[in-house]
């Protein structure tokens, strides 16, 4: 596909408590055969969805959070968090998943692409995308 | 200007549809191109002909249904949201074993694949939901 656009995928919510955050998940994993250039970002509680060592075992429901993890494989660029919302919920970036990314023709590598930013940066992401899918 | 919408709620419990048919209708009517509605989440529950609202209330499902019968409007049913909720057509009714189905007219169901086409199709997508 010769147009390609610049997705963003703004998640708003925490991971368990709605089915918003895993249905979000299953587009981007769909979407990732599209090739357009993806972005994640995460803002007010969507910032748990990030959080590492979540435990799903005694509520019965399937942790996705691994899922995040393999991102990098599926065609995700950028994942940006917001700072004040991590900050709002007691959180720090060493509470967050690292996700990995990797170019296979290139071989360029990134070890970490989960970015905490302020809000006026995330503004300015918003504003550069093409499409932004709000879950 | 060509656009596509995604409705994110279920209809009556939230005024997302309401919304979403409502900017549809006029869109179409301003001389728009509508290329797709897309319903996902609780969204998918709009398209079962199984609603019965009371009658003096708006039914929505056919405010749908006769929507894209006017203006032949694509309007898709995730299938993996409508798996769960059970939305069924006779695809969905013989691949999973169901002894029913309950889609309704001018609605079908296919995969996420067709929200990701519409975004790139489309000059603008345009999202109901909280």
């Amino acid at each position: 596909m010769s147009d390609v656009k610049k997705f963003m995928y703004l998640n708003r919510r925490a991971p368990y408590g709605t089915i918003y955050a895993w249905e979000s998940l299953e587009v981007v994993l769909i979407g990732a055969a599209f090739d357009q250039e993806v972005s994640l970002m995460f803002v007010d509680d969507g910032v748990f969805q990030l959080v590492k060592g979540s435990d799903t075992s005694e509520s019965d429901m399937k942790n996705f959070t691994p899922t995040y993890r393999t991102l990098g494989d599926y065609g995700v660029r950028h994942m940006y968090v917001d700072k004040t919302s991590l900050e709002a919920h007691g959180l720090t970036q060493d509470d967050l998943i690292e996700v990995a990314w990797e170019d296979w023709e290139s071989e360029e590598e990134v070890d970490n692409i989960v970015e905490v930013l302020d809000s006026e940066e995330l503004a300015e992401k918003l504003g550069e995308s093409d499409v932004v899918f709000s879950f | 200007m060509k656009l596509a919408v995604q409705v994110n709620e279920g209809p009556y419990q939230h005024q997302a549809s309401d919304s979403a048919y409502h900017f549809t209708k006029a869109a179409l009517e301003g001389g728009h191109d509508v290329f797709r509605v897309f319903f996902y989440h609780d969204g998918v529950l709009n398209g079962t002909r199984l609603t019965t609202p009371p009658q003096d209330d708006r039914n929505i499902v056919k405010r749908w249904v006769e929507l894209a019968e006017k203006y032949d409007l694509d309007l898709v049913l995730c299938v993996a949201a409508a798996q769960r909720r059970g939305i069924v057509d006779d695809g969905e009714a013989e691949r999973n074993g169901k002894d029913a189905t309950n889609i309704a007219p001018k609605f079908r169901i296919s995969g996420l694949g067709q929200l990701i086409e519409a975004a790139i199709q489309c000059d603008r997508l345009v999202v109901f939901g909280d």
